[in-house]
């Protein structure tokens, strides 16, 4: 089925210009998108976002709770989902490690669904207060299981707007949960955010079924492999379980079903791949070396790509918008011409794992890492750009 | 007996097959557990209720008692280990018009839920509770509890247990819950009324049945098949209603306080909610119902397809 497309309800959506930080940015985008739902524990440096939803939702119709912790926080809202709302919930990284299995169950049980992930130093209590990007492999691979999920990396409050609206829109289409990574320095930093008419806003609404209670079949797919949906409370009588299932929800623990279902949750992502994800890119064409970022290390690495330039490098710009499923494809053609990629990021080597992976010997990858705490001084990126362009390939 | 009787009586099947799923018999539990006899006592509360099954939804944690959502043919949800009430939490306010019940073992519930059974309760969420407790981890083949009585052996206590146990209807009771009762499996009709009376209260509502394992428990303990434990039941359960729920703490083999213990009111998290947020808001507080009705209208007047489900 392929999902038919809406405008946002204009009393969720502020619009006009605002200056305003990226968490209360990503609330914004949040309303805009239809949640009317979210479930949170109060963790630095996220919780502005449902703050700002507390104080927003009961008057557009809605709900915030706050609960005991981040494991309730995580389930509660997947039962709203259920009950027939948009729902989300807000953490950073102890609170996210409580989520992992909460992460599993909506890609098992198909839930869309957004966790908001503001990113801080670890491992964990770690910088409470300061940034890292330290979190992206736990994005990817957190819970136990094999699974594909969608992660977004907006790299300012603007985009933590018209990203978030994004995620929902992503979460709804595939049903699927889709981590949006921020960091504590894009969650923090204020910065003017346009938000347009909602007749301008595109949603995605749920896939929620047309069919008779006698031939709903709650996980029964065609075409792009995402089951239709239904509510509580609806007269279908639905089941839906974490165990391995059939298409009527009914438990099957058999290696054959297991085999259909784990495949089918990985190919509705892996196939859609190139819709999903998304990219900044700039003078690729002709480049030596390529730097690769995302996040807030994308607006200091610009700094040092600039820097380069000047110098009279040629240096190619990508910035991941969709970290996971990470851009394979665009990477390997890139690969092929290009000398060198260099990925700076805020933490020990994450994300560069995967461009090496996808460049597949074609042409170096260099790290730029750092622990966190801080942003990367752009002449430490400048230092290994310059460093890169000297190589030869391989 | 005429052949046509018995004939009449082959074809009336379970008086309780309108509840159940019964493509998915037979079920996995043992011969002799009690958790069977939960669900029909619960079928039955529902059929004698009258309650509307369509707006109905029962959600259960993991375990033995866990898989109870996936027998009964109601909006069903199987979730994580501890966290149906959570998932409940969030069911019942994304659609306060459900009737939300939890239906979950005493290890899910108490240990692992522990956490959100007590706040569920203290925020009085509208939620009904029915805890089959059978003093083990029974899926998981035989473990400790947080409510195996103090000198059982268990696989993970093999010389006898002997933490404290918790007392459950003192803990739910001293956390908020409107309706506390405890029954045995013994007790169907008594559970089925239970069940009923909870259905009219509007609040956090906790029912514990205790229940028999006996692969697990009763052998390990010696205290004999599923019928020995049905004896125990009988001879030892004292109806006591409105009994201080302090008192209600369970040794291995002496008596078990039953009956309803607390049936009070205080508004329900919702109510609370709405109170609030109208006092403080005023006309710019929007109640969710409020909004369903205005986003249909937004659909009917501004969508080119008012079927669509778009917030």
């Amino acid at each position: 089925m392929k999902a038919d497309r809406c405008t946002a309800d204009p009393r969720g959506v502020l619009t006009g210009t605002h200056f305003i930080d990226g968490d209360h940015a990503c609330c914004e985008g949040a309303l805009a998108a239809g949640a009317r739902f979210a479930a949170g524990y109060p963790i630095t440096p996220s919780t502005e976002v449902v703050e700002r939803f507390a104080a927003r939702v009961p008057k557009v119709g809605g709900t915030f709770i706050q609960m005991e912790d981040e494991l309730a926080a995580s389930i509660t809202l997947q039962g709203a989902v259920w009950g027939g709302a948009k729902a989300f919930t807000v953490t950073s990284g102890p609170g996210f490690s409580l989520m992992m299995e909460h992460i599993g169950y909506a890609v098992m049980t198909e839930t869309p669904c957004v966790f908001v992930d503001v990113q801080r130093g670890g491992p964990s209590t770690g910088l409470p207060t300061l940034p890292a990007q330290a979190d992206m492999m736990q994005a990817r691979w957190g819970s136990h299981g094999d699974y594909e999920i969608i992660a977004l990396c907006p790299n300012s409050p603007q985009e933590c707007f018209d990203l978030t609206i994004t995620a929902f829109n992503l979460a709804e289409e595939f049903r699927v949960p889709v981590m949006f990574m921020m960091d504590e320095v894009v969650g923090h930093m204020t910065e003017k955010v346009v938000i347009p008419p909602a007749d301008e806003i595109e949603i995605t609404p749920r896939r929620h079924t047309r069919k008779s209670v006698e031939d709903y079949l709650p996980y029964g797919t065609n075409g792009d492999g995402v089951p239709e949906m239904a509510h509580a409370g609806e007269g279908y009588n639905f089941h839906v379980t974490g165990l391995t299932h059939d298409e009527r929800g009914y438990p099957n623990m058999t290696p054959p079903v297991q085999d259909k279902l784990v495949r089918r949750l990985q190919s509705k992502i892996r196939n859609a791949a190139d819709r999903i994800c998304l990219f900044e890119e700039e003078q690729l064409e002709g480049a030596d070396v390529v730097v690769v970022s995302y996040g807030i290390t994308s607006r200091v690495a610009q700094r040092a790509i600039e820097s380069a330039r000047e110098m009279g490098l040629r240096v190619g710009k990508l910035r991941l918008i969709t970290a996971w499923p990470f851009p394979e494809k665009k990477i390997r053609n890139l690969a092929a011409k290009v000398k060198a990629f260099v990925v700076p990021e805020l933490n020990l080597g994450q994300m560069v794992h995967e461009v090496q992976r996808a460049a597949d010997g074609q042409a170096r990858t260099f790290a730029v890492s750092h622990a966190g705490g801080g942003v990367h001084k752009p002449e430490d990126i400048l230092k290994v750009i310059v460093e890169a362009s000297k190589c030869r390939i391989v | 007996m005429s052949d046509s009787l018995v004939t009449e009586i082959t074809n009336a099947g379970n008086p309780v097959d309108a509840i159940l799923r019964t493509d998915r018999m037979p079920h996995i539990w043992c011969p002799g557990c009690g958790i069977g006899t939960t669900v029909n006592s619960f079928a039955r509360a529902l059929i004698d209720s009258k309650i509307d099954l369509g707006s109905l939804a029962l959600v259960s944690g993991i375990g033995c008692t866990g898989r109870v959502a996936g027998y009964v043919k109601l909006d069903s949800f199987h979730t994580t280990h501890g966290r149906a009430i959570p998932f409940a939490t969030g069911l019942k306010l994304a659609n306060p018009n459900l009737n939300v019940v939890v239906y979950s073992g005493d290890g899910d519930l108490s240990a692992i839920g522990g956490n959100h059974l007590i706040h569920a309760a203290r925020r009085n969420i509208d939620l009904k509770v029915i805890c089959v407790n059978n003093l083990i981890y029974a899926m998981t083949g035989g473990q400790t509890a947080p409510t195996t009585p103090g000198h059982s052996i268990t696989s993970t206590n093999p010389y006898g247990t002997f933490e404290p146990s918790f007392n459950l209807p003192h803990l739910v009771e001293a956390a908020g819950a409107v309706y506390v009762a405890r029954w045995t499996t013994f007790h169907v009709r008594q559970l089925a009324r239970s069940i009923s009376e909870a259905f009219k209260k509007k609040g956090f509502s906790f029912i514990e049945v205790i229940s028999p394992c006996p692969t697990l428990y009763q052998r390990r303990n010696k205290l004999g098949d599923a019928l020995d434990t049905m004896k125990y039941y009988k001879e030892k359960s004292k109806v006591r209603n409105g009994s201080p729920t302090s008192e209600a703490g369970l040794t291995m083999t002496g008596e078990i306080i039953v009956g309803k213990f607390v049936d009070r009111d205080r508004p329900d998290y919702g109510t609370m909610m709405r109170a609030q947020y109208a006092e403080a808001l005023g006309d710019e507080y929007v109640e969710q119902d409020q909004r369903e009705q205005d986003r249909m209208e937004h659909d009917r007047t501004e969508n080119d397809q008012p079927e669509m489900v778009c917030s």
